[in-house]
């Protein structure tokens, strides 16, 4: 049985800073981290390994050749082999093209898979797309915002569990289908010494637009739908009242005043 | 045109009980394709054979042209056994009248589901020209795939110029299917929508957690699909005296489309009570509330305002609250009139969550948290302190 998990390579966004003058990202020195989101989605895939030995799982991204690193992170944490799909043709791939270059790369490449697992978003953009627009383009069923996901016996069927508005949903589907994973364990795990040097033995092929002869006109920037017209800092909201709260008998007498004078009481 | 690999279909007939106009009839063992087909893509996908496509390319100007008017999804609730349109829609409608009035085009809103639909007048008050209704029994309730089909072959069919749908857990499915399917541009979570010059939907999201905004614009592809998040517009007082018209649409669906099947479900709350998307008054805790137990005090507080209980994503990591109570960037976004921050730090991604706030009061040891940016009142200090002081003041 062949899992494939698709991940992206994202800056610690917390560090990210406009540059006041141009407007524009600063970038400099940003730490680049595994999504974490795609860390959870690797969690569960490896749950699964766990109970079944007969599992392959192989992590696949689509980034710049630096992106090579969130994939060694995958292979430590337990991925068989990773693929990086890698090209300056497929810079400013909005997250149709994205899906479209990953879905196109997989039917090359891992057209045999049982099941794709992916993060439910990626700390930068956020936009959840990518998941349900890689599951139609393959024409597979997918089921987003899982928080577990268990195979049939026969490894025909997966059932997830998933966030609803108002609870949890269980749901089956059929295999090959596609899982969004919204939820792992908080603590990020350390990769032992043992796991680095093991990882460093397994494959991690890069591959381009040429080795997957891709169609051109659907790449990157020139092949996607959307398009930044602009980007500009958030307006930032002009600051309150700041009390001292050390006295919380008097902190409490403001608070409840300026509740009255909102009238909330 | 939808094209048959005719060497390589196998006439197993998924395609021809997937369309949804019955545009597809295997003769022969062979697929082939009815003039009633309106490129609405549901087969392509579906063919194991990979016999079909389409073919694409970018519309011309005078393409682009023909298509007009702006749809709405309407997505719907079940409440005491009725499917009821989601307040996010009338938020919708108020954003989407102001846009369909500046490009002097219809707005019209799609309504999915069964027998059970009600109270579409109202979406007539609320803005709509037309309300667009589509019953089928496999709508009864949303699945992915049965839903991508209807409003494929409805975007296909009426051909409108913008789309917009509520970035609801559903709707944030729902767009990326249907924007694949026709390969189609699409924002995600819009915090502003707007016409240029040209007519084309101006788009406006955050990026990076919410560090940047960033503006954007589908110029080849339409309809210009967008989400848009619970709460980041109002919705506009109702005029009943507003004229409009509800239409049926037909869909051919067969279970066949549907590959995903409930087996159960949890449900956190019922359905009386609140949601934080649609509360006044939210008390929310993060971590700075030190444990599990201090969010009784937290309850206490919300109850004696009224209010209900939210949370940051590192509680509801920490499983002291469900996900059904998160606040933010990865959580649901709220607008209440009030929005207490008790030991919360605010991130980024929290702050975008809550902005739509009206007033907000932050407790917080730390005077250089970052949710202290977006306090109309805030307090530094211990909030354990200052908590059971206030509910003690309240409950006099």
């Amino acid at each position: 049985m062949k899992i494939l998990i698709c991940i992206k390579q994202v800056p610690e966004i917390t560090d990210v800073t406009i540059n006041p003058e141009t407007g524009t990202l600063m970038r400099e020195g940003v730490a680049s981290i595994l999504n974490p989101f795609c860390e959870y989605a690797m969690e569960a895939a490896l749950g699964l390994k766990r109970q079944r030995r007969d599992i392959e799982l192989v992590a696949i991204s689509m980034g710049p050749p630096q992106a090579g690193s969130a994939l060694m992170r995958c292979l430590e944490m337990g991925a068989d082999r990773a693929t990086l799909l890698s090209d300056a043709r497929f810079a400013g791939s909005d997250t149709w093209a994205t899906a479209l270059t990953l879905a196109e790369a997989i039917k090359r490449i891992e057209g045999d898979f049982d099941l794709i697992i992916v993060g439910k978003q990626a700390i930068d953009g956020d936009t959840a797309q990518v998941g349900p627009e890689l599951a139609e383009i393959l024409g597979l069923p997918g089921i987003m915002y899982a928080v577990s996901v268990e195979l049939a016996l026969d490894k025909k069927r997966a059932r997830v569990k998933r966030e609803v508005e108002n609870g949890y949903e269980i749901v089956e589907m059929r295999l090959p289908g596609l899982v969004s994973i919204s939820k792992g364990p908080m603590i990020r795990s350390v990769s032992s010494f043992q796991e680095i040097l093991d990882a460093r033995k397994k494959e991690l092929r890069v591959l381009s637009a040429s080795d997957l002869e891709l169609d051109q006109d659907k790449l990157g920037l020139h092949g996607s739908p959307t398009q930044v017209v602009e980007i500009f800092p958030p307006r930032v909201k002009a600051r309150g009242e700041l009390i001292d709260g050390s006295d919380a008998e008097t902190a409490t007498e403001k608070t409840i005043s300026f509740l009255r004078e909102k009238r909330f009481i | 045109m939808l094209k048959v690999g005719t060497d390589r279909c196998t006439g197993c007939r998924i395609c021809e009980k997937i369309c949804p106009f019955g545009a597809i009839a295997v003769v022969d063992k062979v697929a082939q394709v009815q003039a009633n087909c309106t490129l609405c893509g549901a087969c392509v996908s579906r063919c194991p054979a990979e016999a079909l496509s389409i073919d694409r390319r970018r519309a011309s100007e005078e393409e682009l042209r023909s298509f007009s008017g702006m749809f709405i999804w309407g997505e719907c609730e079940e409440k005491a056994g009725k499917l009821i349109p989601k307040k996010v829609v009338k938020e919708l409608l108020s954003q989407g009248r102001r846009l369909s009035d500046k490009l002097g085009q219809q707005l019209s809103v799609v309504v999915l589901g069964d027998g059970r639909l009600t109270g579409l007048d109202t979406l007539i008050a609320c803005g709509a020209d037309r309300v667009v209704r589509c019953r089928h029994r496999l709508l009864s309730r949303f699945t992915s795939e049965g839903f991508t089909n209807a409003v494929s072959a409805l975007i296909s069919k009426e051909k409108p110029s913008v789309f917009l749908f509520g970035a609801t857990p559903h709707g944030r499915e729902l767009a990326p299917r249907v924007a694949a399917r026709l390969q189609l541009g699409l924002t995600a979570d819009c915090t502003g929508l707007d016409i240029d010059e040209k007519g084309h939907l101006v788009q406006t999201r955050p990026a990076f957690g919410g560090n940047i905004m960033a503006s954007i614009v589908s110029p080849y592809t339409r309809p210009q699909m967008a989400t848009v998040r619970p709460n980041v517009f109002s919705a506009g007082e109702p005029d009943s005296s507003r004229k409009g018209r509800i239409e049926d649409f037909e869909v051919a669906l067969s279970q066949t489309a549907i590959r995903t099947k409930l087996v159960g479900v949890e449900q956190l709350a019922d359905e009386s009570s609140v949601g934080i998307e649609d509360a006044d008054i939210i008390v929310a805790a993060g971590i700075g509330c030190r444990k599990k137990e201090n969010l009784a005090l937290i309850q206490e507080l919300a109850d004696a305002l009224g209010g209900v209980t939210a949370g940051s994503r590192a509680i509801v990591e920490l499983d002291w609250i469900p996900h059904t109570k998160q606040v933010g960037q990865s959580g649901l976004t709220v607008g209440p009139q009030l929005y207490i921050a008790v030991g919360i730090s605010g991130a980024i991604q929290h702050l975008v969550g809550m902005s739509s706030a009206k007033t907000v009061i932050v407790i917080n040891k730390d005077p250089d948290a970052p949710i202290f940016k977006v306090a109309d009142l805030g307090i530094v200090g211990d909030a354990m302190e200052i908590v059971p002081m206030l509910i003690k003041k309240l409950k006099k």
